[in-house]
C-alpha cells in the first residue's frame, strides 16, 4: 500500500532510489542537491539500502565513476546541480554516446557568476545537446514518480540512454509537501532488474569507449540519434504502464485550461503550479488563458507541442534561463518547433525567475498581460526581463 | 572483422560502439610502420633477455625451439631500443627492403 | 481566540521568524506534517539559501484544508507570523505583508499590551513566555516546538494531538517532553484583539 507522507522532496527522492534498489551511487554534494545524496549515504551506511556509495572528489569524477559502474550492468544513480552539472559536462556526452543507462536527479540551480545557489534552469539549458533523455517535474510526487520511470526507461534494451530528472532547486528539493510513497512490492512489479546487454565482465570481455576515425564517427552518431528518436515510443509506453499501475499519468506536453484558449502561457518545472493559480484567478475574472508545459524536454516533443498550440494566436513563453546573446533558450526551441506551422502565434518571451527570484501568481498575471501587450505591438527586443529593477 | 572500415553502416555498429572482440587491436599490422628491422646475430647473443625486457611493444618473444629471443615482425615498429640495449651488440637495425 | 482557520479562506499562510539554529524550519515542518497526517495539504520550507547560526531566518508553512497547494514562492502576505526570539522585533519587520486580520504570535515575557506599545503593533497579538516553559520542561532555551503550541492556540490550524506522530519521528525519546512543552504553551498563550 502506498503511504501518504509529509516529507522533504529530496528525502523522498532518496527513499525512492532505495525502493528502486540502486546498486551504485557515486555523487559529490552541491547545494541544493545535498539532502538527496546525504540521505542516500545514510541509507547505505545503516544497511537500509544494499548498494555501493562511492564518495568522489568532484562531479567530473562522480559521472566518470557512474560510467564505470553502469558499464558493468549495475543500476547506477547520481545527483547534481548547477556548477556540478557543468563540471561533469564532457562526461555527460560520453555517458549517452556509450549508451549507459545512468539516472541522474538534477536539482536545477543557477550558474555563476555571480555565485548563486538558488534555483533556475540555466544548468539544464547548458546540457541540451548532451544526448540524455530529460524530464521536467513540477511537484514532489512527480519527482519521485519519475525517478522510478527514469530507471525503467533508461534500462529498457530498446532505449539504453541515460536519463536526467529535473527537480527545481529549493522550490522542490527543500519543500516539505505531501506525497504518496509507493510500496516496494509495487515498484518491483513495475521495474525489472537491470540487464545490460554487453556489460564489462571478465568472462565475456568487451572493449568500451574506443576511438573512431572520421570514416566511422558519423555512422556512430547516426546510430545514437536513431536510438534517441526511437526512445520516445518506449518513454510513452513506460509512462502509460506507470499510469496503469500507480494511477498517475505523465505526458510529453501537459496542458491546463487549454480548451477554447487562444492565448497561452508556457512554463516548465515547479513554477507551472504557481502559474496554474494565476490562470485560475484570471479565469474567475473572465480571461481565458491556456497553460502549456513541456515535461519531456529531450527527445523534444515536436508533435505534441504543435498539437497543444495549434489554436494559439498569442503565446507567452517564460524562460528561467538566458542564452546570452540569443534570448530565451526555451523560447527559441518553441519558435523553431512552430516554424512553418499553418498557424504561427505571436510570441512574447520573458526571462524571469532566475537565480531564485520568486514569481508569485500576481507576477504571472503581470507577465501574461504584458506579454499580450508586446506580442501585438512591434517588439524592440527578442525578449524582456521580468522583474528587474532599474 | 569481415567488413573494412569504410564499408561499415550505422546499423552494423553495436550499441555505444562496443567492441565485442576484445584485444582485436592486435590484428593491426603495426609491422608495416617500420623503416628498419632488428636482425639477430645468434653467434653474439648470450640469451640475457634484455631485449625482451626493454621492448616497449612486447614484440620480442622467446622462440621455444632454439631458445633465442626474436622480434615478432608482424608487430615490430622498428624503434631500435632492443639494438641499443643489447650488451654484446648482437642486434643490428637493418633498412627494410623494398 | 483568533478566528480558527476553518472560517478563513482555504489557504492559510504562516511565516516563522527565528535565528539560524533555533529550529524555525523544524517547527514549520512539524506543522505541515501534522496537517498532512490529518488528511489536509501542507507545505513547509525555509528561506532558501545558506544560513548561519544566529542570523535572522524565516521559514514558511502553508496549510490548505482540502486543495493541493500550488504556489511555489515565499509567503508575502501571511495570515500569521510567529516570532521565536523577542530580540528580532528590533531588527526585523516581522509584520511585513501581514494581512489586516492577521495575528502576531511572540515569545516574550512581556504582556501583549507592552509589546503592542513598544513595537507599535496594531494587529491581533498573542504572547507566551516560551523561553521560560522550554527551560523548565526541556532544560534548554530552544523554543521552536513550544511555540507550535502558541500558534495552535492562536489559530487552530491543526489539532495539537496531530503533532504527536511528527514529534516522535523527529525527536524519538525527546518527543514527549517537547509535546508537554507545546501543550503548556498552548494553555498559557494570551491573545489580545487588534486595535
Amino acid at each position: 500500500m502506498p503511504k501518504r507522507v509529509g516529507m522533504e522532496v529530496s528525502i523522498a527522492v532518496a527513499e525512492t532510489v532505495g525502493l528502486c534498489n540502486a546498486d551504485v551511487i557515486s555523487a559529490y554534494p552541491i547545494t541544493p542537491q545535498t539532502h538527496i545524496v546525504e540521505h542516500l549515504a545514510e541509507m547505505v551506511a545503516n544497511g537500509e539500502l544494499d548498494a555501493e556509495f562511492i564518495p568522489v572528489e568532484s562531479e567530473h569524477s562522480a559521472m566518470s565513476a557512474c560510467l564505470g559502474s553502469s558499464a558493468t550492468g549495475a543500476r547506477t544513480f547520481t545527483a547534481t546541480a548547477g556548477q556540478g552539472l557543468e563540471l561533469m559536462h564532457e562526461v555527460l556526452y560520453v555517458a549517452s554516446s556509450m549508451r549507459l543507462p545512468i539516472v541522474m536527479a538534477v536539482a536545477n540551480r543557477a550558474l555563476s557568476a555571480p555565485l548563486s545557489v538558488w534555483g533556475d534552469h540555466s544548468d539544464v539549458m547548458a546540457v541540451r545537446d548532451t544526448g540524455w533523455i530529460q524530464i521536467f517535474t513540477e511537484n514532489g510526487q512527480e519527482a519521485l514518480d519519475n525517478i522510478i520511470c527514469a530507471f525503467r526507461m533508461a534500462e529498457d534494451k530498446n532505449v539504453l540512454l541515460p536519463v536526467m530528472v529535473h527537480i527545481d532547486g529549493f522550490y522542490l528539493t527543500h519543500m516539505i509537501e505531501p506525497m504518496l510513497l509507493p510500496d516496494r512490492v509495487d515498484v518491483n512489479k513495475y521495474l525489472p532488474p537491470n540487464d545490460y546487454p554487453l556489460p564489462l565482465w571478465p568472462e565475456k570481455p568487451v572493449a568500451m569507449g574506443d576511438f573512431a576515425p572520421p570514416v566511422l564517427y558519423s555512422e556512430a552518431k547516426k546510430a545514437q540519434e536513431v536510438a534517441m528518436g526511437a526512445s520516445k515510443k518506449y518513454i510513452l509506453q513506460h509512462w502509460a504502464e506507470f499510469g496503469k499501475q500507480f494511477g498517475r499519468n505523465y505526458h510529453p506536453v501537459e496542458c491546463y485550461n487549454c480548451e477554447n484558449a487562444t492565448t497561452f502561457l508556457f512554463t516548465m518545472g515547479s513554477f507551472s503550479e504557481t502559474a496554474m493559480t494565476a490562470v485560475d484567478e484570471l479565469k474567475r475574472k473572465g480571461q481565458n488563458i491556456g497553460l502549456v508545459r513541456i515535461r519531456l524536454w529531450r527527445p523534444f516533443p515536436y508533435a505534441e507541442l504543435r498539437e497543444a498550440l495549434k489554436n494559439a494566436e498569442t503565446l507567452i513563453v517564460l524562460d528561467r534561463a538566458l542564452s546570452s546573446g540569443l534570448g530565451g533558450p526555451v523560447c527559441s526551441e518553441v519558435k523553431s518547433a512552430l516554424y512553418g506551422q499553418p498557424k504561427m502565434p505571436k510570441i512574447a518571451n520573458f526571462i524571469g525567475g532566475i537565480g531564485g527570484r520568486d514569481i508569485t501568481p500576481e507576477g504571472f498575471i503581470e507577465i501574461i498581460n504584458r506579454g499580450i501587450e508586446i506580442s501585438h505591438g512591434t517588439k524592440e527586443n527578442e525578449f524582456e526581463f521580468y522583474g528587474v529593477r532599474g | 572483422m569481415a567488413k573494412s572500415e569504410s564499408e561499415i553502416t550505422w546499423k552494423d555498429l553495436n550499441i555505444g560502439c562496443i567492441v565485442t572482440e576484445p584485444g582485436n587491436a592486435s590484428a593491426y599490422r603495426t609491422g608495416a610502420w617500420r623503416s628498419q628491422r632488428p636482425v639477430l646475430d645468434t653467434n653474439k647473443c648470450i640469451r640475457c633477455g634484455l631485449c625482451y625486457i626493454f621492448c616497449p611493444e612486447g614484440c620480442i618473444k622467446l622462440d621455444e625451439k632454439d631458445q633465442y629471443f626474436k622480434a615478432d615482425l608482424y608487430h615490430c615498429k622498428g624503434c631500435g631500443i632492443c639494438a641499443k640495449e643489447c650488451k654484446p651488440k648482437a642486434i643490428t637495425m637493418v633498412e627494410e627492403e623494398e | 481566540m483568533a478566528t480558527s482557520v476553518t472560517t478563513k479562506s482555504q489557504l492559510y499562510e504562516v511565516r516563522w521568524h527565528g535565528r539560524g539554529g533555533q529550529g524555525a524550519v523544524t517547527s514549520a515542518e512539524l506543522v505541515a506534517q501534522a496537517a498532512i497526517n490529518e488528511g489536509k495539504y501542507g507545505q513547509a520550507f525555509p528561506s532558501f539559501g545558506p544560513e548561519r547560526r544566529g542570523a535572522p531566518v524565516v521559514a514558511f508553512v502553508r496549510v490548505n484544508q482540502s486543495q493541493p497547494i500550488r504556489i511555489r514562492a515565499e509567503i508575502t502576505t501571511p495570515d500569521a507570523v510567529v516570532v521565536l526570539d523577542p530580540g528580532l522585533l528590533q531588527v526585523v519587520n516581522v509584520t511585513n505583508g501581514l494581512k489586516p486580520d492577521g495575528i502576531v504570535i511572540v515569545n516574550t515575557k512581556k504582556t501583549p499590551d507592552q509589546i503592542r506599545s513598544e513595537f507599535n503593533i496594531i494587529f491581533e497579538l498573542a504572547t507566551v513566555n516560551a523561553t521560560k516553559i522550554a527551560k523548565e520542561i526541556l532544560g534548554v532555551n530552544i523554543v521552536n516546538t513550544t511555540m507550535v503550541g502558541a500558534l495552535l492556540k492562536a489559530t487552530g490550524l491543526v489539532q495539537i494531538d496531530s503533532l504527536i506522530e511528527p514529534l516522535r519521528s523527529r525527536f524519538g525519546k525527546l518527543a514527549d517532553k517537547n509535546f508537554a512543552s507545546m501543550k503548556t504553551a498552548f494553555e498559557q498563550t494570551v491573545i489580545k484583539e487588534k486595535e
